[in-house]
């Protein structure tokens, strides 16, 4: 026990001594989340849109009148020429492209029916899903009222309508944010406790000093220890800043409880870290170290539905998920933040990250090898 | 000119002798790649749902059959009081819980209008209100169908996803990707092997050598430049034959315009090692400043156009916007250079400050 405390005490030493690494461990993560928190949004407040009326009619102009009073429509630009709109798109000027085709108003008067074509820009998939919905919604809306307009009322009387009311749960104004700030602070403990462990022996073995501790009675289980607590300390620590600066800054509910955050965050810390000292233990470089560590890390947060849902990944990738516990932790973060989920909800993934806590870390204590 | 050669042969055998991160700097982009081809995607796929179905009469069941078979939404179960709600949006795998009021059909043929309501667990408010109006859309027209029945002074939006018709993840990807693992490859690896040299103090022996300052940074940074240029023709030509990601510009053009953006790395990577001196530091800074904004603060996910003012000021010095505005362009618009003559102006004028600053910056002593 009291070997372990020396080397727990050595460990903090060194990093509270590096006095330019102590702002990158603190300062930086936290500069992040606050600008990256704003930069991770989907809200679509300006979609530039381009219109090419070619009907030119009272109902083509009424239209274009709702996008305009819209909040989240700019048209930036107007031409009687798909072609035209189309190479505006192509050169990035316009998100979107709304074609009014000629005779539209006849052909609603005469054939009960017109259409309108929306040309979305979809590379980025998510936004155009977005943008789609937007469209369609508003012109909706303005077939609605011309309905109501236009139609006798014993017209109006045959017409069977499901009035859909739609209420957002949990998040009832679609704030952006409240969903991005527990995934990133994730990211950002992960990233650093990853880092500082991945790299901690690994960074022993180059310098050498490594010889020095193996030839000591340390013992493999006590070292691996040693090394861990420390850092795993300062992760939660981080943790907790995080929450406290995205309660006050963002504002983000925080409806389940603090105890089961703080529980299952120091669980999946255990796996970061333990994951981290395996990475470091079968490495001799930092260089390797690195690279592995950035292998995991991009496939980790990438898969993790951090900002893809998983429910959309293929069935296999699914499965893939099951080893990734950067996956089950943003999920418990989630739920229990803004859900308020209890311990009986989160207790298969969390028994999953117990599982895979215990299993990483004792491959780490078999992999080092107290020979160089 | 020997000299300098000599110098660059022996990082290459610096590079080549450790397998394992030879293995890695290959192996990453083609399994990341194939990876993320195939499971980032954007389309709403069997999400689950759950019905409370107060009515239980003929058309809703019709309904939630059209929802259910429309691929989107897959029933995960039905639920039979208000008060069950709460706990299944709790348990986490339902995402959106339709509850049909009571005598629906009733009300629909008494009345002509009946009440449904949609719940979107808005705990992700984009998916939320991408399933809400999707099924609300779905009941509509499904009743219209279903009354087979001819609605005066309809209006029909009909939608058309250019450049990416299936919404798929890849097409976003590939030029992230890109962005990412050149920056990763010559930014990083750079600084590394550079710091590595001074901490091991070979550096030492390299500058008291008859090489000038300017031969070692080159002939450091060069063999980078080979394998960072190789990466991207193995993604390139992955995401072209697997994915079938569309090479509608200049193959040429695409390759000169990568090429630049790597030597805008490498200098980025020379200037981090210029101000540190452990490998430690210099691998945090490049990862912490440069990872996670390539990734947030370029475009590559989320739109720079929905951004803060402030935010878009900022994504403005990140280099990796302009190579990924001038890949997207070219790969998936068929964009020559009369259209990104400004973003490739721009990527010229970051890699000349890096070096100026490099320059200004690097001792021909140590300590």
């Amino acid at each position: 026990m009291k070997t372990l405390r020396y080397i727990i005490q050595k460990e903090f030493i060194q990093v509270f001594r590096n006095k330019r690494m102590l702002p990158i461990i603190f300062v930086l993560p936290l500069v992040q989340l606050l600008i990256l928190v704003n930069a991770a949004t989907f809200d679509m407040k300006n979609i530039r849109m381009a219109v090419v009326d070619l009907d030119m009619s009272g109902s083509s102009r009424g239209i274009i009148s709702k996008y305009e009073g819209s909040p989240f429509y700019k048209i930036v630009y107007t031409t009687y020429s798909v072609k035209e709109a189309q190479e505006q798109m192509q050169r990035g000027n316009t998100d979107m492209i709304m074609v009014i085709p000629a005779d539209f108003e006849k052909d609603l008067v005469t054939r009960n029916r017109a259409g309108v074509q929306f040309i979305i820009n979809a590379i980025n998939g998510a936004s155009a899903g977005l943008m789609n919905a937007y469209s369609t919604q508003i012109l909706m809306s303005y077939n609605r009222s011309v309905m109501a307009e236009w139609l006798t009322p014993s017209q109006l009387a045959g017409i069977q309508v499901i009035q859909s009311e739609n209420s957002f749960w949990y998040n009832p104004k679609l704030n952006y944010k409240t969903y991005m700030v527990p995934g990133i602070l994730v990211l950002l403990v992960t990233i650093v406790g990853f880092l500082l462990s991945g790299m901690n022996i690994v960074r022993e073995k180059e310098i050498g000093t490594i010889e020095q501790i193996n030839v000591t009675p340390i013992r493999k289980s006590q070292f691996i220890a040693g090394k861990l607590i420390p850092f795993w300390i300062i992760a939660l620590f981080e943790l907790a800043f995080g929450l406290t600066l995205g309660k006050l800054i963002f504002d983000i509910p925080i409806v389940g409880s603090l105890w089961l955050i703080f529980l299952s965050g120091g669980i999946y810390l255990f796996v970061i870290l333990g994951f981290g000292l395996l990475v470091s233990t079968m490495t001799n470089t930092q260089q390797q170290a690195m690279l592995v560590s950035f292998f995991f890390m991009v496939v980790f947060i990438l898969m993790s539905g951090l900002f893809t849902s998983v429910e959309s990944m293929p069935v296999w990738a699914q499965e893939v998920n099951r080893i990734n516990p950067l996956a089950y932790f943003i999920r418990i973060m989630r739920m229990v933040m803004l859900k308020g989920s209890t311990l009986h909800d989160i207790s298969s993934p969390l028994i999953a990250l117990g599982i895979y806590a215990v299993v990483i870390i004792s491959l780490a204590v078999r992999r080092y090898r107290k020979v160089a | 000119m020997k000299r300098f050669w000599g110098f660059v042969v022996k990082e290459f055998f610096h590079i080549f002798r450790d397998y394992r991160t030879l293995l890695i700097l290959f192996g990453m982009p083609a399994v990341q790649l194939m990876l993320f081809g195939f499971v980032l995607t954007n389309e709403i796929k069997d999400a689950r749902i759950a019905v409370l179905d107060l009515s239980k009469d003929e058309t809703t069941r019709k309904l939630t059959e059209k929802i259910t078979s429309s691929g989107y939404f897959l029933l995960d179960r039905n639920l039979s009081s208000f008060n069950q709600i709460e706990p299944a949006f709790r348990e986490g795998n339902i995402k959106m819980v339709i509850v049909f009021g009571k005598d629906f059909e009733k009300k629909l043929k008494k009345e002509n209008a009946a009440k449904v309501q949609l719940i979107g667990d808005a705990s992700d408010p984009n998916t939320a209100n991408i399933l809400v109006n999707y099924a609300s859309g779905i009941l509509n027209s499904s009743l219209l169908t279903m009354n087979a029945g001819q609605i005066p002074l309809q209006i029909l939006p009909e939608t058309r996803m250019l450049y990416n018709p299936e919404l798929k993840g890849v097409y976003m990807f590939v030029p992230g990707l890109m962005a990412m693992l050149m920056i990763l490859i010559s930014a990083l690896m750079t600084s590394i092997s550079i710091t590595k040299e001074k901490e091991t103090g070979t550096m030492e022996l390299l500058l008291a050598s008859p090489l000038r300052p300017a031969q070692i940074i080159i002939g450091k940074v060069f063999p980078y430049v080979f394998l960072a240029f190789i990466d991207a023709c193995v993604i390139l030509l992955l995401a072209n034959l697997v994915f079938g990601v569309p090479l509608a510009g200049s193959v040429f053009l695409l390759l000169l315009e990568t090429l630049l953006y790597i030597i805008m790395a490498l200098s980025l990577g020379i200037l981090v090692s210029t101000v540190t001196n452990s490998q430690q530091i210099a691998m945090m800074v490049s990862l912490m400043a440069l990872m996670l904004p390539t990734i947030l603060l370029s475009g590559f996910i989320f739109p720079i156009a929905n951004m803060p003012q402030i935010m878009q000021w900022l994504c403005a010095v990140m280099p990796p916007k302009y190579y990924i505005i001038i890949i997207k362009g070219i790969m998936l618009q068929g964009n020559g250079l009369a259209f990104l003559w400004r973003e490739t102006l721009v990527l010229v004028g970051f890699t000349t400050i890096f070096i100026l600053l490099s320059i200004k910056n690097f001792k021909t002593r140590l300590a």
